[in-house]
């Protein structure tokens, strides 16, 4: 990932691709309350930085656990707040199952792959 | 429930630590795969798991510490059905008194978590709770 940087917890790794106007967030591993909370970190951090569009790839992660998701929903809460916007793209069918189950997707869209994602994010 | 028959069973007794339910999700992705459980219902199964061990974890406040785990391959000359049990000792809880969240409610709370089971029935085909002053016993199957 050129020009990223690369962030570790326990079980999750974070790579922050920065692009023109919009952030891609790639996770590996498994996203739990520690590695909800490093998301978060990022999150907010590109946030300062002036990003208003984010998009979390969850390509690299096959499991996750509701508090790891709570922690998902502070960060749609605050991307509501700042009007900006956040997609998630490359999940795993179940994964995507659940944020339907918990109704995230009402307010952050699902895409199936990065460049619809961007595509969509960006227009 | 069916009244199938309990073809084999695997338990496992784990210590409340971080991570304990990823063990045994892995348990229950080797038992599911050894089913032929198709990839996405293994997955929805090691899911729910994470989620019932994870409920145990944060809320069951048992003084053992521990969290037990069934696992019961259930079917007539071939595995038909995956059901697990989930039990702890804690001071249990009223489900009926558990408000089922939305998505709405939460982004407007300071709460956001309270999903478990909620995502637990959501991604198996069977869900018992049975909760009380001795414990907390989730029951949940998955047809293969």
């Amino acid at each position: 990932m050129k020009g990223g940087d690369v962030l570790m917890t326990e079980s999750l790794n974070v790579n922050v691709d920065r692009r023109d106007g919009l952030a891609v967030v790639y996770t590996e591993g498994y996203i739990n309350n520690q590695g909800g909370e490093e998301i978060a970190r990022v999150a907010y951090k590109l946030i300062d930085e002036g990003y208003k569009v984010l998009l979390l790839n969850l390509g690299g992660t096959k499991i996750v656990n509701s508090i790891g998701i709570s922690i998902l929903i502070e960060i749609i809460e605050k991307m509501i707040e700042i009007e900006g916007k956040l997609g998630f793209c490359c999940l795993t069918n179940t994964i995507e199952k659940t944020f339907h189950i918990m109704g995230l997707a009402q307010y952050a869209p699902i895409f199936p792959d990065e460049p619809t994602a961007v595509a969509q994010l960006k227009g | 429930m069916t009244g199938d028959t309990v073809m084999s069973t695997y338990e496992l007794a784990l210590p409340m630590v971080p991570e304990m339910e990823i063990e045994a999700s892995k348990t229950a992705m080797a038992i599911a795969e050894s089913m032929r459980m198709s990839p996405d219902r293994i997955d929805e199964v090691r899911m729910a798991v994470v989620e019932a061990c994870i409920n145990a974890l944060e809320h069951s406040r048992a003084s053992d510490k521990e969290v037990f785990v069934t696992f019961e391959v259930l079917g007539g000359q071939d595995p038909e059905k995956l059901r697990i049990t989930v039990r702890d000792t804690g001071i249990g809880f009223s489900p009926e008194e558990i408000e089922e969240p939305t998505i709405e409610e939460k982004l407007k709370s300071q709460r956001k978590r309270g999903w478990g089971l909620k995502i637990i029935r959501g991604l198996m085909d069977e869900v018992e709770i049975h909760s009380g002053p001795e414990g907390t016993t989730v029951v949940m199957s998955k047809m293969r």
